[in-house]
């Protein structure tokens, strides 16, 4: 199943985990980031205890913003009792979570498979 | 020819993300044509972000009315840029570090943290609303 709901994002549900893939090559400005907000949101309230997956493959680029998106994304999948994971992250923006120490924070995978193994 | 290799320019931006986001284009494709690695360019970018979007939100408040002004330098060597705002600036040295505690989980405040991670030269004037960045071609990060 794929639901477009947001053209900065698509969701697919894979062996019950929600799977939003962020279509832009480089998120950094702060619409993109309300945007995603906007989307991120709902789908969280609405499937208490969620299994969510972010898979970065298109990303190459991102500021600090994001991070803050991706801290507050946390946060609501916590207290919904889920779980959040990101996956496919390029090299060099793995570096920019290695410097911030949110490597420590988030549940990173480096691939789709090994992260459905994990969450 | 000189004019070719250096690139300098000085320039004064309104408040907004539009500006920031064009500026970032111009200069970054000075930097490609200077022929600095990916891995460089990457850091460019990313401070770039960071420098102008603390002074656009932080430094002017997102005033429209308020202006940023910019003196770049380009060489094949080294991509060199102050960047100051209208606002009362501040003292980095007070900022929390965003690794520790609990800050580690605050949704604000790593943008100067990745900048000195990026650039080789990160300074402030005494006022704290210009700051100044270096980074020299193919220098390995912090």
């Amino acid at each position: 199943m794929m639901d477009q709901m947001n053209p900065n994002l698509s969701i697919e549900y894979s062996d019950g985990v929600a799977v939003a893939v962020p279509t832009d090559t480089k998120i950094l400005d702060e619409e993109q980031i309300q945007s995603l907000e906007k989307t991120f949101m709902p789908l969280i309230e609405q499937t208490n205890g969620i299994r969510l997956l972010i898979d970065f493959s298109n990303v190459q680029f991102l500021t600090s913003s994001v991070l803050g998106l991706l801290i507050r994304i946390n946060r609501k999948v916590l207290q919904s009792e889920g779980r959040l994971g990101l996956c496919s992250i390029d090299r060099k923006i793995l570096e920019i979570f290695k410097i911030t120490r949110l490597d420590k924070v988030f549940e990173i995978y480096i691939d789709r498979e090994s992260a459905f193994k994990g969450l | 020819m000189r004019s070719k290799v250096v690139y300098t320019q000085s320039l004064v931006l309104p408040s907004t993300t539009e500006a920031v986001g064009q500026v970032c284009r111009v200069l970054l494709d000075q930097v490609k044509e200077r022929g600095f690695a990916e891995d460089d360019i990457f850091g460019i970018h990313l401070s770039l972000e960071e420098a102008l979007t603390n002074a656009v939100r932080h430094g002017n408040q997102s005033d429209p009315a308020k202006t940023v002004t910019i003196e770049v330098l380009i060489t094949p060597e080294k991509f060199d840029i102050s960047i100051a705002d209208q606002g009362f600036g501040f003292n980095p040295d007070s900022l929390p570090d965003p690794r520790l505690g609990e800050n580690l989980y605050k949704t604000e405040g790593r943008g100067v943290l990745l900048i000195r991670a990026y650039m080789d030269v990160i300074e402030y004037n005494d006022r704290g609303n210009c700051v100044h960045l270096v980074k020299y071609k193919g220098k390995q990060s912090k």
